[in-house]
């Protein structure tokens, strides 16, 4: 069942708007074909209509989408050969796993007598042939899930749609389904796009994330680039814990300096930084590190724990080093190892490499 | 444990109230009928005798088969009302669906029999219709001939059955299911035949048995006709005309309810292990999609054709209601208040006996639907499910075959002080009421127990409040609405009840609306002031049903947040 057909995807100037709202406005992209892509954003962002776009769903937006080089916008769902596997799954009740599964093969109108070894087949690689005649009442989430699966892959899409597919499952079988979800695609060499509002989800499993925020496409890129180097404010907040400080760049003697709002100041050394360059300095919990009070420096700041969270490998203090600004820091724990208690006083010393100037 | 012991007490109580109750009045004169079908009327031994005598009669013959003709046609013409009222307003972007919805439930609100009069002046042989088409085409059509009469009323009175039902089948398909089958490749028709139209199948199936059996039991209808080849009033007139003992009257009662029987299981297979209900969490039905001007012209012709047939009745009797003659021409000759104030003058003990007996029985409904639906519900007492399976059997049960029973069973039983027979005493009716009623408000008040979650109860007793305590301050409460809801179904239902109170009104002081109607619609003269009555039942049944629909979503905002507490997680 091996896609030859593997298509890249195109989405250029997408906009669309229900009503007066602007629900994308002007979404730019470029998917490689056989390449796990995700849409992460949070709810409203305007994922979803994206990719419901992609699939011919809702109304007709401005801009264009092509699907192997062919523009597909004006085609209607049933012309498009994209297949989507829906949040809520949407197995037909009355009908049997198997005939579930079987359903678009008939309506491509494949000879009869192929359809048995396809769903067969099908059902196989998600592993739930022997429950082809039940119905998917009778199945559980995660049983469900597959059987959305091999009902959309069974037709060979060009593409594979899914919407937040693993919501509705509990957190042990969610991450068994993702990696099921990645070895099934990897197999397949299916160009997928994902959608997910969970950047933990979003991580583990794609190739290339991109991020959307009220409709407008903020950064792409690979997980990895997304965490270190994020473009804006909410791209560093939406993909994990950040240090951010409102404020502005100066000149201060032979380089730069970082002023926050709250007077904290952050020397950012001599190149790569002008006055004006941004208004946010972010850096991440773990580019920082707590020790007991001890001589305040220019990138050691006293302060006094306000806050601490056990997370299992490490401990997260928040200290408040002044009477605005609290930074977050991220000790490494091991049984033995000192730990502070909140109202200990304490310094933390931020790694300066590390921090990064974002326009806003 | 000593609390788990004096916990079933007063469910124990309430069982065997309610029980006892159900076993002296719908078990125990069903039973009386079947047993007395099957009964030689000479010597009292159990025989066959009388189906025998019932098969060979032509009459009998003729009648099984007339009620069997009716009851399908009626099915297929309410259909073809209803289908294209639902599919519309479901389907696509409609201006005025809610009000297309409402208009479609208002035939329901009168007696059927009310809307023959009626439509015999609008569409009979002599009727407005039919005279102008012989004035500019030369032909009559026989709408109102014979069977065909009957099948029209019971249509355009029933199949609103069928458009509740079917809508909210088509309300319930969540979108998704449609855009996955689009989405595999599915459009147009196929689409419709392959995902739609099997989704909505239950609820059809459903309101067109339901229609099939309210048909098939219907006497008042037939008899204003004056169509007596027919089951039920052939049963009614048996024992009106020849008498309590003669087994015809059992005979046809036992075979009615066998064909509600098989009606109620028809539905029961087509709904069975089909819990369609696919609507998740912010879905929002079908697509809808907008019309085409041309599409859009012929949508509206046929909604406004349909509308106003299935309205006709209620014009028809507005202007009965209002003329003064009206025969042998299109429109009454002149208008006049005067039947309004005759009703009001001499008949209006017809008014006060239905709110009376109407307002008891769905007052005993809601008690005990409400009693019913928490033993069922949250208590573990053995053999509570029978209470439910007995209470909501009074569904198989036709009027005529309760009213038989009651008349044979407690016209022996003379009730002290007052020193008459139970079968005539007024209180009967309200009795025989609340028995038929007694589905409706079991399930209103069913559904609204299980929407309140255990947690919430559960809260309360952590909180200090015993069992008793418990249901008055939190259940009942949150059940608020659906008491009112069943309340009002039960009402408006008995309010126009015929077939169970024709059999058991012994004074004309005792009759109730309906039957006062069915009175004065017998004689040409009473047809106006039985029109304005008629309008009259009209009114109240409008205006109490109009009232609790809003109490019921004033408390339905009210109380969101707290009945969509998710069961389970």
């Amino acid at each position: 069942m091996e896609s030859e057909n593997a298509a890249g995807v195109v989405i250029e100037g997408l906009s669309l708007a229900y009503d007066t709202a602007d629900v994308l406005k002007g979404v730019d992209l470029r998917i490689e074909p056989g390449e796990f892509f995700t849409f992460l954003g949070p709810s409203g962002s305007g994922k979803s209509t994206l990719l419901r776009c992609v699939a011919g769903f809702g109304p007709r937006p401005r801009g264009r989408i092509l699907i192997g080089g062919q523009e597909v916008t004006h085609l209607p769902p049933w012309r498009r050969n994209v297949g989507m596997v829906f949040q809520s799954y949407a197995l037909w009740p009355h009908m049997t796993v198997y005939r579930n599964v079987a359903f678009g093969l008939e309506e491509r109108r494949v000879p009869s007598a192929e359809i048995p070894k396809r769903v067969e087949a099908a059902l196989d690689m998600v592993g739930l042939w022997e429950l082809a005649d039940r119905r998917p009442s009778q199945l559980s989430g995660g049983q469900q899930q597959r059987v959305a699966l091999a009902r959309t892959i069974i037709v060979e899409p060009r593409v594979l749609l899914l919407d937040e597919p693993l919501s509705n499952l509990d957190a042990n079988l969610r991450v068994q389904m993702r990696r099921e979800i990645l070895e099934l695609q990897r197999k397949l060499k299916l160009t997928t796009i994902f959608v997910t509002h969970d950047q933990e989800e979003a991580n583990t499993i794609s190739d290339r994330i991109a991020v959307l925020d009220e409709g407008i496409l903020q950064q792409v890129g690979s997980p990895m680039d997304l965490y270190d180097r994020p473009v804006n404010r909410f791209v560093a907040d939406f993909l994990g814990t950040a240090n951010l400080l409102d404020g502005g760049v100066e000149v201060a003697g032979e380089g730069t300096r970082f002023v926050a709002a709250g007077g904290l100041i952050l020397p950012l050394g001599g190149e790569g930084h002008a006055p004006g360059d941004g208004r946010i300095a972010m850096f991440r919990p773990q580019d920082a590190s707590i020790s007991a009070a001890g001589p305040a420096t220019a990138t050691a700041f006293a302060g006094r724990v306000g806050h601490r969270e056990f997370l299992g490998n490490l401990i997260r203090y928040t200290v408040a080093v002044d009477k605005d600004t609290s930074l977050m820091v991220d000790d490494t724990h091991q049984p033995g190892r000192r730990a502070f208690s909140v109202g200990d006083k304490v310094t933390v010393n931020v790694d300066m490499k590390h921090v990064q100037i974002l326009p806003g | 444990m000593y609390a788990a012991i004096r916990g079933q007490w007063g469910p124990a109580a309430v069982v065997a109230v309610v029980g006892l109750f159900l076993l002296v009045f719908l078990v125990l004169p069903v039973v009386n009928v079947i047993y007395v079908a099957f009964q030689d009327p000479n010597t009292g031994a159990l025989t066959l005798i009388n189906f025998v005598d019932f098969f060979r009669t032509s009459l009998f013959r003729e009648s099984s088969i007339n009620s069997l003709y009716v009851a399908a046609m009626a099915v297929v013409v309410s259909s073809c009302f209803a289908l294209p009222l639902a599919y519309f307003t479901t389907r696509f972007n409609f201006k005025g669906a809610i009000l297309i919805q409402t208009l479609g439930i208002i035939p329901l609100i009168m007696p059927p029999f009310v809307g023959a009069v009626a439509m015999l002046l609008l569409l009979g042989e002599n009727g407005s219709i039919n005279l102008l088409l012989d004035e500019w085409f030369g032909f009559t059509v026989p709408f109102m001939e014979g069977l065909n009469g009957v099948i029209l009323v019971e249509s355009i009175h029933y199949f609103p059955f069928i458009l509740i039902n079917l809508s909210a089948a088509l309300n319930n398909i969540d979108r998704s299911m449609e855009e996955s089958a689009q989405n595999l490749g599915a459009s147009g028709l196929r689409l419709f035949r392959r995902i739609v139209f099997p989704l909505a199948m239950p609820g059809y199936v459903a309101g067109a048995s339901l229609v099939f059996l309210k048909v098939f039991d219907d006497i008042g209808t037939p008899l204003l006709l004056n169509v007596n080849n027919m089951l039920a009033p052939q049963a009614y007139l048996r024992i009106s005309s020849i008498g309590i003992a003669d087994p015809m009257g059992y005979v046809i009662s036992v075979i009615l309810v066998i064909f509600s029987l098989l009606a109620l299981w028809t539905s029961f297979l087509a709904l069975r292990g089909k819990d369609y209900a696919t609507l998740q969490k912010g879905g929002g039905g079908l697509m809808k999609r907008d019309l085409r001007p041309w599409e859009k012209a012929a949508c509206y012709g046929v909604v406004i054709f349909i509308l106003l047939l299935v309205l006709s009745p209620h014009f028809g009797l507005m202007l009965l209601s209002f003329g003064t003659i009206w025969s042998f021409s299109v429109l009454p000759d002149g208008y006049t208040t005067a039947h309004y104030l005759q009703v009001v003058s001499s008949s209006f003990q017809f008014v006060s006996n239905t709110l009376l007996y109407a307002g008891l029985a769905a007052a005993i409904d809601v008690c005990f639907g409400t009693a019913i639906a928490y033993v069922v519900w949250r208590t573990k007492l053995i053999g509570r499910q029978w209470l439910d399976y007995i209470a909501m059997g009074a569904v198989a049960i036709p009027g005529v075959v309760l009213g038989i029973g009651y008349l044979r069973t407690f016209y022996e039983f003379n009730v002290p002080i007052i020193d008459k027979p139970l079968a005539s005493w007024w209180v009967i009716i309200v009795v025989a009421l609340a028995i038929r009623r007694m589905p409706y408000a079991l399930r209103a008040c069913t559904a609204a127990l299980q929407q309140i979650s255990v947690m919430l109860e559960e809260a309360a007793e952590n909180l200090g409040a015993t069992k008793a305590r418990t249901v008055r301050r939190v259940v009942i409460p949150l059940m608020a609405g659906g008491i009112v809801a069943g309340f009002v179904t039960s009402f408006a239902t008995a309010a126009v009840e015929l077939s169970t109170t024709i059999m058991l009104v012994s004074q004309e002081s005792d009759a109730p609306l309906a039957f006062g109607i069915y009175e004065f619609m017998q004689s040409a003269a009473g047809r106006g002031p039985g029109a304005a009555l008629g309008i009259v039942a009209v009114v109240i049944v409008g205006i109490t049903t109009y009232v609790s629909h809003r109490f019921i979503q004033r408390k339905a905002t009210q109380r969101a947040p707290a009945v969509t507490v998710v069961p389970g997680v």
